[in-house]
């Protein structure tokens, strides 16, 4: 008699516990780690100090300053960009929803930078077209205002996003049927699209905040030179002057970030109370109003919009990168590429960083794809609160504002493993397991699609002719699914290969990522290469986004964030 | 090869009411059984229970000697020598036509010019030789459907499982699809399970009837025996046209009622009532009959369809080969009954 398993639909026995051991390790201990500390910190009293000081209290003002600024700004840039791409006849909305989502996908020190060089007395842009304020005049965005507006440009295309997922599923009859009521277009939104978008407002509204109180790049490069500290930026001087009571005040300012961003979290939630509009009817293609003579000015208005927040920071970024000194204005007889000869030939810095982010950004992408295949593979067959607790989990790390992510690693492993007694702080795989735990989520979102998509009946079919488990992921399940595991890990690569917040606290000598030398680079006054490395990440950032757009045809709706 | 048995099989979801419930019921080998019932009553839980994508809570499924699944544990489906065609066919789309029927055979280890040889006489049962290299996208919905069969003939496996294979497609090619299934059966030999909502299939294929309602077996028989002689009230509402009449007849008489028995059910209104089921075949006009008051007449192509209404409101089908005026009396006679 064969013998029988107690296995439900033929998945493999060891499938379920080494998912849970992996998320886990990659989410469970750290964050369970960072609790522990700020919880046994705060018990012991050991950073009571730190409440004490001026200092901490200026920094948590400034981040509620700069994030609720910057959400406004977000909410006012996203929205209008949202309803009218949405909503109207305009034309070349593909391109405007791409060129307008593009500064999100640009590393958030590399959009300091641009502005910085756009609009400082010694930008080279203002002085080649001579119109740069006097030397010595104050850069207007060392300041708080300054952070506000650039957290911002960098958040506007979450707004956008979240807002435009909700319009795109309004039902273009329940337009109709209010335009055949009377309503004239303007009372149609007020009464109708308004209200049902709402909840996308809102959900906008809070990711840019969460996103804002985390960010740690557009504070660093603004913020620092002119003293003005933010809650990541102050953890990164603590850091930077490492003292005895380091780790406590760090894992403090963690929780107080933690708290923050959760605290906007629960705004959300109370405010989206009673706003569960289910949409019923045809929803598909949204409604599109006729704009008539203003189409031009929207037009107009869209690309002098995306003149100021995308063409002119690049174009300045670019004209940095060609000067041959600071402060010398661009022309045929100035134009130089000695900032891109030292920085891809002499400089060993950049050349190391330029190795390690490679290697950091190829190896998360490639390896989380294999723990995201099993995971995506098992979270569809058996779904329920099991794999609710597992996305959950996954999840936190990547919604966590990164800087608390950093020091929840620092704190796990800067004493030596047990067992074995060797120490990876202060090596690159401190900053590798950090990015397999920040991006599983980048990872998974994708494949998980691409599993929850494949009608499970192709699997059966697979068992039916008699192939176990291995040989279904082979010959049926991994080929369906190939155009989502590519996405998976060109998005990775994508955002690991020019991120800065994890690794500016994790780095040590040699094992400096792109964003750090960057940061580097413009904090010792070198902002030709700079904006030399900045203007190749920016290349790679577009070339990586266009091969997305490529597969696009390919993948299931809502992999890539810049589509819906 | 040899008889499928299920004993006892249940399934519960943990919803509050069991999916399958106690069903016992033997295939005999080469046999065509057909699983029939509304929709959500439990037959594709039994086909996955069959095939192993489901584990029975209760009970037990045999193929002979050898226990393919119970409450304790299941045979996964890959070792079950089984095929079944889905409701949505499941071909891969990355594969050719000829990759997807000859999948089960190179998991088999078989390659080469075996592949080849048995994969193109698969094809050629189900007429799709000169497809062999294209991809299922470029198929119509009756090809895609025949190279789903094709990949179940490719391996002679025991049991062949159909889940509603016909319920995508169009009147003329289920047909013409039908007809495929039954060569395809009698050629094969392997005991299939059809499972289906449509009472019209599962007459037409089967060798045996098993009619489920919310998850229990309400009777298993051969089409004719099913048809004649159905238990209850959802066997005889669900199997072939018919309308089912509460009449007031002695306990403990003859299942077949005759007419004089009926008639004198209609003349007296008193007495306990039973279930009578009445085919539309066996109500035909004739003087002597009771007067029955036409509601509709609808006309079907090779006759009429009649429905009539009795003194006493309740309703009846009938056949006729000319139109009749709606709202007229006409006199009926109802040759036989069967009382449910």
């Amino acid at each position: 008699m064969p013998r029988l398993s107690a296995n439900r639909s033929s998945q493999p026995a060891w499938l379920l516990p080494f998912v849970i051991i992996v998320v886990c390790l990659l989410s469970g201990l750290p964050l369970a780690r960072l609790l522990y500390a700020g919880l046994r910190f705060s018990l012991e009293g050991k950073a009571t100090g730190l409440f004490s000081e001026p200092s901490t209290w200026f920094a948590i003002r400034n981040t509620l300053a700069t994030a609720t600024g910057g959400m406004v700004i977000s909410l006012l840039l996203g929205a209008t960009f949202a309803f009218v791409v949405t909503l109207t006849d305009i034309r070349a909305k593909g391109f405007f929803s791409f060129a307008f989502v593009l500064p999100m996908m640009i590393p958030p020190q590399v959009t300091a930078l641009a502005w910085v060089q756009m609009s400082g007395p010694a930008s080279p842009l203002l002085k080649t077209l001579g119109i740069a304020p006097p030397l010595g005049s104050p850069q207007p965005l060392y300041s708080l205002g300054g952070i506000a507006l650039l957290l911002g440009v960098q958040h506007a295309p979450l707004v956008f996003l979240a807002l435009k997922a909700g319009l795109a599923a309004l039902p273009r009859d329940g337009v109709e049927a209010a335009r055949l009521a009377g309503a004239s277009p303007m009372r149609v939104f007020r009464d109708v699209i308004f209200p049902l978008a709402v909840p996308g407002l809102i959900a906008g509204a809070a990711i840019a905040f969460v996103s804002g109180v985390g960010n740690f790049g557009i504070p660093a490069i603004l913020g620092i030179p002119a003293s003005i500290f933010v809650l990541p930026t102050l953890i990164y001087s603590r850091l930077s002057s490492f003292g005895a009571g380091t780790f406590a005040e760090m894992s403090q300012l963690s929780m107080v970030i933690a708290v923050i961003a959760g605290l906007g979290l629960v705004i959300q939630q109370r405010a989206l109370r009673g706003r569960d509009y289910r949409i019923i009817g045809l929803s598909g293609q949204s409604a599109a109003f006729s704009l008539g003579w203003r189409r031009w000015v929207s037009e107009a208005g869209f690309s002098l919009v995306l003149f100021f927040v995308l063409v002119a920071p690049l174009a300045a970024l670019l004209a940095s990168s060609l000067v041959p000194a600071y402060g010398v204005p661009l022309n045929v007889q100035t134009v130089s590429f000695h900032a891109y000869s030292e920085i891809l030939f002499r400089q060993s810095v950049t050349l190391t960083a330029f190795a390690n982010s490679l290697f950091l950004a190829g190896t998360t992408a490639c390896g989380l794809l294999l723990f995201t295949v099993l995971t995506a593979y098992l979270l569809a067959r058996r779904p329920g609160k099991l794999a609710n607790i597992i996305t959950g989990l996954i999840e936190i790390p990547y919604a966590l504002p990164g800087i608390v992510l950093a020091v929840a690693f620092i704190l796990l492993f800067a004493a030596p493993l047990p067992f074995v007694n060797v120490s990876i702080y202060g090596t690159i795989w401190i900053i590798l397991i950090s990015y397999f735990s920040s991006f599983f989520a980048v990872s998974l979102k994708p494949v998980a699609s691409a599993f929850l998509q494949l009608d499970p009946s192709l699997e059966e079919a697979a068992c039916l002719s008699g192939a176990g488990f291995g040989r279904r992921m082979r010959d049926i399940l991994v080929p369906l699914i190939a155009p989502a595991a590519g996405a998976s890990v060109i998005l990775v690569f994508l955002i690991a290969s020019s991120e800065l917040t994890v690794s500016a606290l994790l780095w040590s000598a040699g094992t400096q990522t792109l964003g750090v030398a960057i940061f580097n680079l413009d904090d010792s006054g070198s902002s030709d290469l700079a904006s030399a490395l900045s203007v190749l990440v920016v290349i790679m950032v577009v070339i990586l986004m266009l091969l997305l757009e490529l597969l696009a045809k390919h993948l299931p709706r809502g992999v890539l964030p810049w589509r819906n | 090869m040899a008889q499928l048995i299920l004993n006892h099989l249940s399934k519960d979801f943990g919803t509050g009411r069991p999916a399958v419930s106690d069903v016992s019921l033997t295939v005999r080998e080469g046999g065509f059984l057909a699983l029939l019932g509304p929709s959500g009553c439990g037959k594709t839980t039994v086909l996955r229970m069959i095939a192993g994508f489901e584990q029975p809570t209760d009970g037990s499924i045999m193929l002979g000697e050898r226990t393919l699944a119970d409450a304790s544990g299941a045979l996964p489906p890959e070792k079950r020598n089984m095929a079944m065609v889905f409701q949505s066919y499941a071909l891969w789309p990355h594969m050719t036509v000829a990759e997807n029927v000859g999948y089960p055979l190179k998991v088999r280890g078989i390659t080469g010019a075996a592949w080849q040889a048995r994969v193109k006489d698969a094809l050629s049962v189900v007429q799709l030789e000169e497809f062999a290299y294209r991809r299922p996208a470029d198929l119509s919905g009756g090809q895609r459907q025949r190279v789903a069969l094709a990949r179940c003939l490719v391996t002679s496996p025991d049991v062949v499982l159909l889940d509603e294979p016909l319920a995508n497609l169009d009147r003329h090619l289920k047909a013409a699809m039908e007809e495929t299934f039954r060569a395809f059966h009698a050629r094969s030999g392997a005991t299939m399970i059809y499972v289906t909502h449509d009472q019209g299939e599962a007459m037409a294929m089967a060798t045996d009837i098993a009619v489920m309602s919310e998850g229990r077996l309400m009777q298993i028989a051969s089409p004719p025996e099913i048809y004649a002689r159905p238990e209850g009230r959802v066997v005889g509402g669900l199997v072939g046209q018919g309308a089912i009449l509460d009449l007031a007849l002695p306990d403990h008489g003859p299942r077949l009622v005759p007419w004089p028995v009926l008639e004198m059910a209609f003349r007296q209104a008193a007495g306990p009532s039973h279930p009578v089921l009445v085919r539309p075949e066996h109500v035909v006009a004739d003087p002597t009959g009771i007067l029955l008051k036409v509601t509709s007449c609808v006309f079907e192509g090779e006759r009429f369809a009649l429905s009539l209404r009795t003194a006493g409101g309740q309703h009846l089908k009938a056949y006729s080969t000319h139109a009749l005026d709606c709202g007229v009396l006409r006199p009926f006679v109802i040759r036989q009954g069967w009382l449910l």
